[in-house]
């Protein structure tokens, strides 16, 4: 079979395929989402004491 | 012949995106999203929208991957109900395994990134609730006890809780308040909904109180946590998350709830079934109505104190 011939299981797991693919992709943007937040606003920061010693 | 052609019809209900979806019970997430978003709003610290954003879809994660594993636990009950014999798992369309499976990975995924996003108060009191509703609801109490529902409704009290302590890091008296305002209105909901659905629990042998003590003593109850609940929802208006317009909310709304359960008292089973329960069915919509305007009214609380408008400053 071919690489580029679409299966009869490609047809009916169309659905799922792309309702997982969409999660992953918004679980992707979260977590960047949520680095982005967290870098810029210090949390990650070493503490002050920390920097003088 | 190959095995493709065999298992073809096989297929054919085969688990779309969406049955996976429905596992989580996307009701409950909406109630759930819902009061964590009033939880943290109304605390008195001030979140990062995404951080906010990102910890309630966590919660509402957690919460959902409680539902999956007690549809995965109850799938028994659940074909012999009326009102769930279509979930997704007695209705064939996803094994108890996956479901199992999801549950549990849905459930180990939201609490560690809400302790990630968050912080680990937060992601500790939200893996207490997936555990109470799970174990402690489901597993232990449902099938054992007609105080089922008391207990089982701290599960779905939790949130409000969890939003909360999103914002501070940790519990405070308002914050058990809220929890208290959802507890205390779970049982009057639940054993309504008992009345006029009284064939479901009895099939399915759950312990409701309809079953266990009679529908009269159920009525009775209904009365007792109303009256219970009015003074814990009133009595709300006073601390740091009410105000002049919770106070207002609450006053019409408890004024209507405590009339409902007098008309549900004051009622036997002939005058119900000749109406078909009507008054059993209206205190169940009230109900619905009842908590989400409390949680509106703590909602504008907030969002007035942000203005230095709120409370009773």
């Amino acid at each position: 079979m071919s690489f580029g011939q679409q299966h009869e299981i490609h047809k009916r797991r169309f659905g799922r395929n792309l309702g997982v693919g969409l999660v992953l992709a918004a679980l992707i943007a979260i977590v960047f989402g949520l680095t982005v937040v967290k870098v810029t606003r210090g949390d990650y920061e070493p503490a002050r004491a920390e920097v003088q010693n | 012949m190959t095995d493709t052609s065999i298992n073809t019809n096989a297929y054919e209900d085969e688990a779309q995106f969406g049955d996976y979806f429905a596992l989580l019970k996307p009701r409950v997430m909406s109630l759930v999203v819902f009061t964590a978003f009033v939880g943290v709003l109304a605390a008195p610290v001030a979140v990062h929208p995404f951080i906010a954003f990102a910890s309630i879809l966590f919660i509402a994660i957690g919460g959902g991957a409680s539902g999956a594993l007690n549809m995965w636990w109850d799938a028994d009950i659940d074909a012999v109900m009326k009102r769930t014999r279509n979930r997704p798992i007695p209705s064939g369309r996803v094994a108890p395994d996956d479901a199992l499976a999801i549950g549990l990975a849905l459930s180990v995924f939201a609490v560690v990134f809400l302790g990630l996003a968050a912080n680990w108060v937060a992601a500790g009191l939200l893996a207490f609730t997936i555990f109470f509703y799970v174990v402690i609801y489901s597993m232990w109490l449902k099938r054992w006890t007609p105080q089922n529902i008391v207990i089982g409704g701290a599960a779905g009290a939790f949130p409000p809780m969890i939003g909360w302590a999103v914002a501070t890091g940790g519990v405070s008296i308002e914050s058990v308040l809220m929890f208290a305002l959802i507890f205390m209105w779970t049982p009057p909901h639940f054993w309504a909904l008992a009345l006029f659905m009284r064939s479901d629990y009895d099939d399915a042998g759950v312990p409701m109180l309809t079953v266990t003590h009679g529908r009269r003593a159920t009525r009775n109850h209904i009365l007792a946590y109303t009256v219970l609940l009015a003074a814990l929802a009133i009595g709300t208006s006073f601390t740091s998350v009410g105000g002049p317009v919770y106070l207002a909310v609450a006053l019409v709304l408890n004024a209507l709830f405590l009339k409902g359960a007098v008309d549900i008292w004051r009622r036997d089973e002939e005058l119900s079934e000749a109406d078909n329960f009507a008054a059993e069915r209206k205190f169940f919509k009230l109900s619905l109505l009842y908590l989400f305007a409390h949680f509106v009214a703590i909602l504008v609380e907030a969002g007035l104190t942000r203005f230095g408008l709120g409370g009773w400053a």
